[in-house]
């Protein structure tokens, strides 16, 4: 029973952290059809600007939960500006763009830092379950992840702007006819999915370790994810994450960590292979 | 049909040019220098099969490295295990432009659209990477040949005289070799493109409906064209072996990216243009790589931003169209 629970949590803080990771490339994929090749390192970005507060006498919670998403969401507004805006509609030269500034910035915080692990520790302890004990941390993260989630979805479901928001990315077209302005849409999308990938970046840091290079550790999966999940942005991305975390863990759990990632990475595949649009192609075709 | 006789008089100058380096290069060279010559014509050569890949065959392969990769492997781990490594040399073709077929089938036989057919061939690059990162110990071997996990193979034996396991050959015929097949591969992919098969390719990019309703089949032809793609990744990985050693980092997403911005800034849809942009590139991350403050990461992305805005036809097609304006 103890062993059951206690895989469970493994299982889930697995899934969340593989949703938490992906949502903000979710929300910018969802909403403009833009994939944000430079996703891991708006994560790496997240990670450094909390460790960047702490250092500097912020209190924790709020570096993580406040100083990260806003110094992220900034850049997200500055690289719409410069070189997403100059893009739309071009997927393909987007994505190249998108790569070419994760290569740059992995440079360039290479350069500051230097290429060495940083990171704080987890707070929160330890939680005994029975005869075993696991993260508080862990605990947090799934707690965070499902309030993150609620969150999205509630500003998309009942707020005016999630309104405007749902319109556009459903018919731009008909969204700027009916004086929508579309550019403002989509900046602020861009925006928001960028702070919510410096949010996940943040969270993660004390589970992962901070390095320059983090970002291509969570890129793929990411876009994995998303990209499994097909075009409902929330609840694509859920069942993807939960499916493909579950297979992780499991995998994990039965072999090592490398088999375990390789083994969710080939199931990515044979999914795509037999649903090419997407969970949500196939399934949940009507939700958010 | 003098575009016919034009892509014929260009594939011969090619050969000629290729000819040419091979001769005189190495009297000029040194040995250091050479070997670094072989390296880029390697990389020339990855970055040409990704050009006839996704500038001809409109297939945006994000894991050419795969299979660049693929052969650089097969070929340490055959030349380990036959005694005269001649005979590693179609395995080491074979082997990428297998694996290229396999999954080829999964994406093009399955309709996967453009996109995700970017993220089957990521993961692929990732699976490979991950896997073969793994493969430390003496458990991780292949007949003669321990894989050596992120060590690579250091022990990789180079080319020898066809029929004379004894006698390797010299980084200077290893170059030769190189250049040749660089040459070769261009005037392969310039009949190609010329041919019956090629011109379909280029319409299915066209307009792939289109094409369909013509009646070709749509799925073959591209099929056919990332075989071809991953034979010649795997020619570059095979060369790569003979003067480096193979490592995983010849799967890494560093490798795919940089091959992807090879070709983009030297112009999608052409074939010189990417090889000019293989070596530029990397000369270019090389002499970044001696400057002491600078990451090369930070110029190569820059690059690549700037190259995506300011010329997205790339090199050769905004430098011809210039050429052409002034000489009306």
């Amino acid at each position: 029973m103890d062993l059951a629970l206690a895989t469970g949590i493994q299982a889930l803080s697995g899934i969340a952290t593989l949703l938490l990771i992906s949502l903000g490339l979710a929300i910018v994929f969802g909403m403009m059809r833009v994939i944000n090749l430079a996703h891991g390192e708006f994560l790496m970005l997240g990670a450094y600007s909390a460790i960047l507060a702490v250092e500097a006498g912020i209190n924790l919670w709020v570096a993580m939960l406040v100083v990260a998403p806003l110094c992220v969401g900034l850049l997200g507004v500055v690289v719409e500006r410069l070189v997403i805006r100059r893009l739309y509609g071009r997927m393909v030269d987007t994505m190249l763009a998108t790569w070419g500034l994760s290569l740059a910035l992995v440079g360039a915080v290479t350069m500051i830092f230097g290429n060495t692990v940083a990171g704080f520790s987890a707070p929160l302890g330890s939680v005994q379950i029975g005869a075993y004990s696991t993260s508080g941390y862990g605990l947090f993260l799934i707690a965070a992840t499902l309030v993150l989630l609620a969150a999205v979805w509630a500003v998309l479901r009942f707020t005016l702007a999630g309104l405007v928001a749902r319109g556009t990315m459903q018919n731009a077209g008909m969204a700027a006819a009916l004086g929508v302005p579309t550019e403002r849409v989509y900046a602020l999308s861009f925006a928001a999915g960028a702070a919510v990938s410096g949010l996940a970046g943040a969270l993660i840091a004390p589970m992962s370790g901070v390095v320059p290079t983090m970002g291509t550790a969570y890129i793929a999966r990411s876009f994995i994810t998303v990209i499994t999940g097909g075009a409902s942005m929330l609840a694509g991305t859920s069942s993807a994450a939960g499916l493909l975390g579950s297979v992780n863990t499991l995998g994990t759990f039965a072999t090592t960590p490398v088999l375990g990632e390789v083994l969710m990475l080939a199931i990515a595949i044979v999914l795509l292979r037999l649903l090419p649009q997407g969970i949500t192609g196939r399934f949940f075709r009507r939700s958010l | 049909m003098t575009e016919d006789r034009r892509a014929l008089l260009q594939a011969v100058l090619a050969l000629l040019a290729a000819g040419f380096a091979a001769w005189w290069l190495p009297q000029v060279l040194e040995l250091f220098a050479i070997i670094n010559a072989t390296v880029y014509v390697a990389m020339a050569l990855l970055a040409l099969s990704l050009a006839l890949v996704w500038g001809f065959g409109g297939i945006l392969c994000f894991g050419q490295a795969a299979f660049f990769g693929l052969g650089g492997y097969a070929y340490a781990v055959a030349a380990l295990n036959l005694p005269d490594t001649t005979y590693a040399i179609p395995i080491a073709l074979g082997v990428p432009m297998l694996a290229a077929a396999a999954l080829g089938y999964v994406m093009f036989y399955g309709k996967v659209s453009d996109v995700y057919m970017g993220v089957i061939t990521l993961t692929v690059t990732l699976i490979l990477f991950n896997f073969i990162n793994s493969t430390a110990g003496d458990e991780w071997r292949i007949g003669a040949a321990p894989l050596g996990g992120f060590n690579g193979i250091p022990a990789t034996p180079p080319l020898n005289v066809p029929g004379d396991p004894g006698t390797a050959l010299a980084p200077e015929q290893i170059f030769v070799i190189a250049v040749a097949c660089l040459g070769g591969c261009y005037a392969v992919c310039k009949l190609v493109l010329r041919s019956h098969f090629g011109r379909v390719v280029v319409a299915i990019r066209e307009n792939e409906l289109r094409a369909a309703l013509l009646g070709y089949d749509v799925r073959f032809h591209k099929l056919a064209i990332f075989a071809i793609g991953g034979l010649m990744a795997g020619l570059a990985g095979m060369l790569f072996a003979n003067c480096v050693f193979v490592s995983p980092t010849m799967f890494s997403l560093a490798y795919s990216g940089q091959v992807i911005i090879w070709v983009m800034v030297g112009g999608v849809g052409t074939l010189l243009g990417p090889i000019i942009g293989a070596m530029l590139l990397q000369a270019l991350t090389a002499w970044a790589g001696t400057l002491p403050e600078v990451n090369p990461s930070l110029i190569l992305g820059l690059v690549l931003v700037v190259a995506v805005l300011a010329i997205p036809r790339g090199l050769q097609p905004t430098l011809a169209a210039l050429f052409r304006r002034r000489t009306p």
